[in-house]
């Protein structure tokens, strides 16, 4: 066991305490001391160890600048830092940028940054790297930041340690998308002038964040090693991060049962799992740490099919539904109501006082009936067709749940399944469908998650996860557009509030769910969820206080 | 022999072509392309960034430019890039290829030797308790879905006894290397090989326990007995040779058809094969990475068949390949 615990380490420094903790772990191991919870030494926090982590699917590639996917963020963000991360309130605070202004009319921002950060290849980290990142990649390939970066003008770095933006609009969104997943910063001198999508560092990657990037293996696992250069003193705690790539859901409830996986995040076990897994001991199932992505479940109506276009239709259908009941009964209760299309996490812009759509079956047949859609001898008014997104069980059982409330209103539904493939050609090219069950991460601005699904400019482009009902409301748009560059914080909350309350009278697009993802991690790590953006940060901060299995 | 060989290789020159014309066209039916699965996977996109992959991928061509490109790439023997992940396609199938290999020797050696021997003995003690028994537990098993077995298998090998691990083919987090590595790649075999091996074994227990008893009924058979022949001698040198034919023939069809099990098995011990490799790229509409999958078990398929072929003359001298 010391053995293998000094070959993990192999080429990093180690310290007394660590070569301590691995003699006293080999001890535990060997049944010399009693590993329980009593045991006061053990419940010292211990440097080192291999942390084993799911990782689900298997990433499309490591560098998260142009592939926005969960499993790449999930690794990479222990791989690259940001210039800020966000805490539980969505706040930024200092990565590696040390501080930052925005000047009163909006139209410069200036970052700090830290001295003497390095790349994992040793090369310094400068103003340099956050200038070619933005104007090589912020502000032309990446999926969710090009709009965002748009009315940036000029980027200025009068020396190693400043960079300045300065903008035609104020662009106050920027602020909510700089840590390392949101805005990635790659290293300047080993992508300038090559083809960034086909860089082979995008499989291998060079970041300045806590873990190195060591080996990819295929089908098995993705494994990272301490930085032992890391700019913040002592740390990561960690000596190796091992994602595995386990596909089956009931493999991976019993590895985490098992003790063979001791992080576990994005809804790694169906539900039911999860309620058995928290009742043990030694688990624990958080469901801190994706404050920032905010994840809205909604109902995506094509409004121009012959029931759905009227609105009194479509009222009907929230009317019908038990958000309550399908937040307890599907999701388990890892899921609330949504009252808006803007999460009640996003505090500053969620609109409390919106006129809701209350369960009331009675109101949801008068409306039908006032619309001229009456029930025939069958009790039925008309079918509709439901596509549900082929992401797992909990959203076909949603769309289980959606048949059965809408039987009782005398509307018809037939579920339809595929693959995402077909299911994003389906909704967002051919738009060939009724109604559809999607969800979108809201991000702590609107302007960044949340418009997408209303602005009609999307229409059209056949861009996935855009607005797929086929929504076209001019004042809308004009809101959305003007939001996205009002530099006065109070005015843009005034905005968005009036943004709701229209899309929501509209409803185009019925908010269902405000889901929380939830982790599993074993209760022997200390400091595994610590900020709003945890899940697609790093775990620099996690350690165990005991030894995990095969350690 | 040798006309034989020369004109099976013109026939397989042939079905692969075709093979190749079939897969392209067929993959290229469903719904959907890999630039959209990848925005979608990545929750947002822009009209531009989705252009860019297209470009990158060789998507904005018209498909029979793309199909002339993938053939002009067969025919020197390259089986293209995966764009998707990021590596040539015969990289990550030669990086593959060894774990199903393994978990497909080793499961069908299991099936082979035990549902043989559990046939032969059946058919020996035919309408006995132990044939019962035998042709009981051979059903259960043929019917058990696989998916099921496995998770079962680790339910109670890997969670409640903690004798074999849960997944994956090494336990990475140990570094180990030499014997200790063979070994402990052996202990992460067992659950996989066991559980494609136990629906195989079936087949194989009840078609050499049929067999047998067929050929126990012909009068070659009724000679031998009065001739004296011992029944021991009957049935090893006499019966079982004549019975193995049929099994040769399942155990081609079944090498081609392995891969879809495979597929199942792979997903729930996390192995790292070709079965699950192929299902991710037809969920991800990989097609360069899908169509070389299928070519190369195309490839094994018709060797097979050849083989099975030249297994037959070899086991029945009567039977001419001309």
């Amino acid at each position: 066991m010391v053995g293998r615990d000094r070959q993990v380490g192999g080429g990093i420094r180690r310290r007394v305490v660590v070569a301590a903790a691995a003699a006293m772990t080999a001890a535990a191991a060997l049944g010399v001391l009693p590993v329980s919870a009593g045991n006061a030494v053990a419940q010292e926090a211990r440097q080192g160890g291999t942390l084993s982590i799911i990782l689900q699917p298997e990433p499309v590639t490591l560098t998260p600048s142009t592939n926005m996917a969960q499993p790449t963020q999930v690794v990479a963000g222990n791989i690259f830092d940001g210039l800020v991360s966000y805490d539980f309130d969505l706040k930024p605070k200092p990565a590696l940028a040390d501080r930052w202004e925005v000047a009163p009319d909006g139209l410069t921002i200036t970052f700090h940054l830290r001295s003497g950060v390095k790349w994992h290849d040793g090369k310094p980290f400068s103003a340099a790297d956050v200038k070619w990142s933005l104007e090589n990649i912020w502000k032309t390939i990446h999926p969710r930041n090009k709009s965002l970066f748009e009315n940036v003008t000029q980027v200025d770095t009068p020396d190693d340690a400043t960079v300045i933006l300065r903008l035609s609009k104020p662009s106050l969104p920027i602020l909510s998308v700089l840590n390392g997943v949101g805005a990635p910063i790659l290293p300047k001198h080993l992508y300038e002038g090559t083809d960034i999508l086909n860089n082979p560092y995008n499989n291998k990657p060079v970041g300045t964040g806590p873990f190195i990037f060591k080996e990819w293996k295929r089908g098995e696992y993705v494994e990272l090693a301490r930085n032992p250069d890391y700019w913040e003193a002592g740390k990561p705690h960690l000596d190796r991060l091992l994602f595995r790539i386990i596909p089956d859901a009931a493999a991976r409830a019993a590895a985490i049962e098992k003790g063979e996986i001791q992080y576990a995040p994005y809804n790694p076990v169906p539900f039911r799992d999860a309620e058995r897994l928290a009742k043990l001991p030694r688990l624990k199932v958080d469901t801190r740490g994706y404050e920032w992505l905010s994840p809205l479940l909604y109902l995506d109506f094509n409004v121009e099919n012959q029931y759905l276009k009227d609105v009194r239709v479509r009222r009907a259908i929230a009317h019908a539904i038990d958000r309550a009941a399908l937040a307890k009964i599907v999701w388990f209760g890892y899921a609330k109501p949504a009252i808006s299309p803007v999460p009640s996490s996003l505090v500053t812009f969620h609109n409390t006082k919106l006129p809701q759509y209350g369960f009331d079956v009675k109101k949801a047949e008068a409306l039908l009936d006032e619309a001229g859609f009456k029930r025939d001898a069958n009790g039925v008014r008309f079918t509709l067709t439901h596509d549900f997104l082929p992401y797992g069980d909990d959203y076909r059982r949603t769309g289980e749940f959606l048949k059965q409330a809408l039987k009782r209103v005398g509307i018809e539904v037939t579920i339809r399944s595929q693959d995402s493939a077909a299911f994003i050609k389906r909704v967002y090219v051919d738009r060939d469908f009724d109604f559809a069950i999607s969800y979108n991460n809201a991000f702590p601005d609107p302007q960044i998650g949340v418009v997408r699904a209303f602005w009609s400019g999307w229409l059209g482009t056949g861009t996935p996860w855009t607005n797929g009902s086929g929504y076209r409301n001019a004042r809308a748009d004009a809101l959305i557009q003007d939001a996205g560059i009002e530099g006065d914080p109070a005015r843009r909350v005034a905005q968005f509030n009036e943004f709701q309350d229209i899309v929501l009278g509209d409803v185009p697009s019925l908010p269902l769910l405000e889901l929380n993802f939830f982790s599993v991690y074993s209760a022997d790590l200390q400091g595994i969820v610590e900020q709003g953006d945890q899940v697609y940060s790093s775990l620099k901060n996690a350690r165990f206080v005991q030894t995990p299995k095969g350690n | 022999m040798l006309t034989y060989l020369r004109r099976s290789a013109a026939q397989v020159a042939f079905v692969l072509l075709g093979i190749a014309l079939i897969n392209f066209f067929l993959l290229h039916l469903a719904p959907g392309d890999a630039a959209q699965v990848l925005a979608g996977e990545s929750g947002a996109a822009t009209p531009e960034y989705m252009e860019a992959l297209r470009r990158q991928f060789g998507l904005d061509q018209p498909l029979y430019v793309q199909f002339l490109r993938y053939l002009g790439n067969l025919v020197t023997f390259d089986l293209g890039y995966s764009f998707r992940q990021s590596l040539p396609v015969s990289e990550l199938i030669l990086q593959r290829l060894p774990a199903t290999l393994l978990l497909m020797g080793t499961s069908i050696g299991f099936a082979l030797v035990a549902g043989c021997s559990l046939g032969f003995l059946a058919a020996r003690r035919a309408g006995k308790l132990t044939d019962t028994v035998i042709s009981v537990v051979a059903l259960l098993f043929y019917a058990t879905p696989v998916f099921w077995v496995g998770i079962m298998l680790i339910v109670v090998f890997s969670v409640m006894l903690d004798w074999l691990p849960v997944g994956g083919m090494t336990s990475v987090e140990a570094n180990l290397s030499g014997l200790a590595l063979v070994g402990d790649v052996a202990l992460h075999l067992i659950l996989p090989a066991v559980t494609l091996g136990l629906f195989y074994l079936a087949i194989y227990a009840r078609l050499m326990r049929v067999a047998m008893l067929e050929v126990y009924g012909q009068d070659f058979v009724r000679t031998a007995r009065a001739k004296g022949v011992r029944p021991r001698r009957i049935a090893w040198r006499h019966v079982l040779r004549n019975a193995l034919l049929p099994i040769v023939t399942t155990l081609g069809v079944q090498l081609g058809s392995i891969l879809g099990g495979a597929v199942l098995v792979e997903t729930v011990f996390s192995w790292p094969g070709l079965g699950r490799l192929a299902f991710a790229a037809l969920f991800q509409r990989d097609l360069n990475l899908l169509l070389g999958i299928l070519f190369c078990s195309s490839v094994v398929v018709v060797l097979v068949n050849i083989a099975v072929d030249l297994v037959y003359t070899l086991l029945d001298p009567r039977i001419e390949l001309d």
